[in-house]
């Protein structure tokens, strides 16, 4: 369950503040359909965004491992959202999490 | 408030006044002992009605049926045999203790409504079986139902209230109603759905204030197909805790429920959760009292509280009681019907008795 | 000046618009509001969207307008009956008006949902819950409180209250309450811009022009935050905020957030006049609105000869929307009045 009264929300502010137009998702799908991990895998970016934004980093930091840096979704995304950004942000602030033994 | 008046009017169903057929619980009786005797006694000698308790009852199946043991068809079978018990004793009016198996007469009705053609197969079924013939009972009443339709009635009676004798206020009642009551079909339930008030309109009626925290409409986890199973019992433990957890900064004086499943969980896991994690969710550490509404109903007329059953609860009730000005011997607590003391039960290590 | 004269039964945006026009065109026009005053349901609002426009300033530009010597304004009175009298039209109050026309605008509008049918939500039952209406009241104060007095720290808005809903037996969507939802959650965050402002929804419809730059802009400057799923109850807690169950279908995950205030984004009805003269005349269509002729080519007609519509009182409308839908009709309406003798 999200429970949003206890969920790090606030952990999203630091991807914001490296890729303001990741404010611009609106979650429809695009990226992750166009995704050249997602031909393999179960791997879906638009939900591993979803999830950073609502503090859910269960796993979150070895799925983001499974993106390829390709930038497929980065053409197709229709809201201009710096897609590669947004995930290579994600992955640095969880590595820094992890390696200042932070527990999310 | 208000506003919440309005919609407990909009699911008003017909109540049955007279001539019950009483179907007793396959297990209650062995966690509130006392409870089914009470109604009985209150339907008769305070109400002058007229209830019928054939020893030839039998379980309608609810228990089999919602562990995908027991087939729908047989379930219906079982079902009739009950009616036919019920019509043998001269009666139209359905009164099952239970509230899984209210819930599981009212599918059956329902689907026999919906369904004729499952309605003559039951019938062919059960002749088969029993050489039984069977008419469908004209109300199906929950005996919550009855006591909530004769509250007004009963409160004339009642020596006591619900209310705080020391310091005159009404007590703080948690009402914990059983999904099968309300849940499955809204226009069965005294107050639909979402705010059903049959126990509600007893606590108001008797003096006592409900208690709403935002949990209120969470089922306990009572549900068979995951409580049997005892991989899943941690979770089915979790949802009452997850209402005990939301009731606590309310500091309800204690709940009362009208189904016999729930009324064990909410009892018996305070002392499984003190046990395991010392944690109580009362201030004193000795739990909150959970009664049936029979308890609650018999309490307040001025039955002893042993007579009734109330000795054997995991938490205890005599924080209540003391509350009310209840008298009672304490005495007299573990001394059985003949006279002979029956023992006192060991004390649990965490949960203060 | 033409003899001809037209009954407008409807003092909002969509009979004002209409009598304007039919005015400078020199018929006598007779325009019934029930209200004291006229302007519909725009005197509610603050700000109009997509633009932000001034809602008082719009209304009294409509209203003013009206001021003309062939234009009789009567307000307070409320038309209840509408009949047809060999070629003419008759419409009386209950308070002894009658009144002959050659024409009648039906013009009757809307009426929002009752937020309380969905009992669940807990509207009238518990504090801090309130409708969009009351939430635009609020912001014409120019503040947001709680009812214990509080600045809210999070509010919640929920969409399709009353619409595209089966159990309330209203099918249809209401069309404007994504666009108004994003409206008022900008208009939140600009008076408390580190509160949290949350916005369920089912779809983002935002199909107007500007709406969707509006969306972009209430995630992108505001930091509004989406979450597509129903709320499926509302529950007071403790200290009197509302706990809130929902799922959040993107991530997959059921949801559950305590909020200070939640706004509940009421669709539209068929406003009760509407629905009794409608009634009257044989002209009642699906969910109690007015039915017009056809939809393509014949929307502001009626099967009856001299009976027009115009705006909310057919079905969901945007204001712009119903600004042009009267226009169209008083065109069809001059059109119609030439044609008879």
């Amino acid at each position: 369950m999200i429970d949003l009264d206890r969920a790090d929300t606030i952990l999203y502010a630091q991807i914001v503040e490296k890729v303001p137009s990741a404010l611009k998702c609106i979650m429809c799908g695009a990226c992750s359909a166009a995704c050249t991990v997602s031909n393999h895998t179960d791997f879906s970016f638009r939900q591993c965004h979803i999830l950073f934004r609502r503090g859910q980093f269960n796993n979150l930091a070895s799925e983001l491992d499974k993106c390829m840096l390709c930038g497929k979704c980065n053409l197709v995304c229709p809201q201009g959202v710096n897609t590669r950004a947004v995930i290579s942000s994600m992955r640095l602030v969880l590595l820094d999490m992890n390696n200042r033994n932070i527990t999310l | 408030m208000e506003i919440k008046k309005q919609y407990w009017n909009e699911y008003q169903k017909e109540i049955a006044q007279d001539d019950y057929f009483y179907e007793r619980s396959c297990i209650r009786q062995t966690f509130f002992p006392g409870s089914e005797a009470t109604f009985l006694k209150i339907l008769r000698e305070e109400l002058g009605k007229k209830i019928v308790d054939d020893p030839k009852i039998h379980t309608c199946t609810g228990i089999g049926y919602h562990s995908d043991i027991v087939p729908f068809d047989t379930t219906m079978a079982i079902c009739a045999r009950l009616f036919s018990l019920m019509n043998g004793a001269g009666l139209k009016n359905y009164v099952p203790s239970c509230v899984t198996s209210f819930g599981i007469f009212n599918e059956v009705l329902e689907t026999w409504k919906h369904h004729p053609e499952e309605l003559e197969k039951t019938r062919e079924n059960l002749r088969k079986a029993t050489g039984r013939e069977f008419e469908v009972p004209e109300n199906i009443a929950h005996p919550s139902d009855i006591i909530y339709n004769f509250r007004k009635e009963l409160k004339l009676k009642m020596k006591y209230s619900l209310v705080n004798k020391e310091t005159g206020n009404p007590l703080k009642v948690v009402e914990h109603i059983g999904c099968h009551y309300s849940k499955i079909f809204s226009e069965k339930s005294i107050g639909g759905t979402e705010f059903p008030h049959v126990l509600a309109g007893m606590i108001e009626e008797w003096g006592g204030e409900v208690v709403d925290y935002p949990e209120r409409r969470h089922c306990c986890g009572f549900g068979f197909r995951n409580y049997l199973v005892m991989a899943n019992r941690g979770y089915s433990v979790a949802n009452s805790r997850k209402k005990f957890e939301s009731m606590k900064p309310y500091k309800p004086d204690f709940i009362v429920s009208n189904c016999p499943g729930c009324a064990m969980f909410m009892d018996r896991w305070q002392y499984t959760i003190a046990e395991m994690e010392d944690i109580t969710y009362d201030d004193k550490g000795k739990g909150i009292p959970v009664l049936t509404y029979e308890e609650m109903t018999g309490m307040l007329l001025g039955y002893n509280p042993w007579d009734i059953g109330m000795q054997v609860h995991q938490v205890q009730t005599e924080s209540l009681l003391d509350k009310i000005g209840i008298e009672y011997d304490p005495q007299d607590k573990y001394v059985g019907v003949s006279g002979t003391f029956l023992g006192e039960p060991e004390k649990p290590t965490n949960l203060g008795v | 000046m033409s003899e001809k004269k037209i009954i407008i039964i409807g003092g909002g945006p969509a009979g004002l618009e209409a009598a304007y026009h039919l005015a400078r065109q020199n018929y006598n026009v007779v325009l019934f509001e029930k209200d004291s005053e006229t302007g519909g349901h725009i005197k509610k609002d603050l700000r109009l969207f997509p633009d932000f426009a001034d809602a008082s300033q719009v209304r009294k530009e409509l209203s003013d307008r009206i001021i003309q010597p062939n234009i009789e304004i009567k307000t307070g009175i409320c038309i209840n009956e509408l009949v047809q009298e060999g070629n003419q039209w008759c419409v009386k109050s209950d308070n002894n008006t009658v009144v002959y026309g050659d024409a009648v605008l039906l013009a009757t509008g809307f009426e929002t949902f009752d937020a309380r049918r969905k009992e669940e939500l807990g509207y009238g039952i518990y504090n801090n819950i309130i409708t969009s209406v009351e939430f635009e009241e609020k912001l014409k104060e120019g503040k947001i409180l709680t009812t214990e007095g509080n600045t809210p720290q999070r509010i919640a808005f929920l969409n399709c209250v009353g619409s595209r809903d089966e159990k309330t037996g209203n099918h249809y969507c209401s069309r404007v309450c994504c666009v108004n939802g994003v409206k008022l959650a900008i208009s939140f965050k600009e008076l408390y811009p580190s509160s949290e402002a949350y916005l369920f929804y089912i779809d983002m419809r935002m199909n107007g022009q500007q709406y969707e730059e509006l969306y972009r802009t209430s995630q992108q400057k505001y930091g509004v935050t989406f979450i597509r799923g129903r709320i499926s109850e509302a529950a007071a807690t403790f200290d009197h905020k509302i706990q809130l169950k929902s799922e959040d279908t993107l991530a997959g995950l059921p949801l559950k957030i305590t909020v200070d205030l939640l706004v509940l984004m009421v669709g539209m009805e068929s406003s009760l006049s509407t629905k009794l003269l409608a009634g009257q005349n044989d002209i009642r269509g699906n969910y109690g609105f007015a039915e017009s002729l056809g939809l393509n080519r014949s929307d502001y007609r009626t099967k009856k000869e001299g009976l027009f519509l115009a705006g909310t009182c057919k079905r969901p409308l945007s204001f712009q929307e119903t600004i042009a839908d009267a226009g169209a009709a008083a065109v069809q309406i001059m059109d119609y009045l030439k044609s008879i003798k």
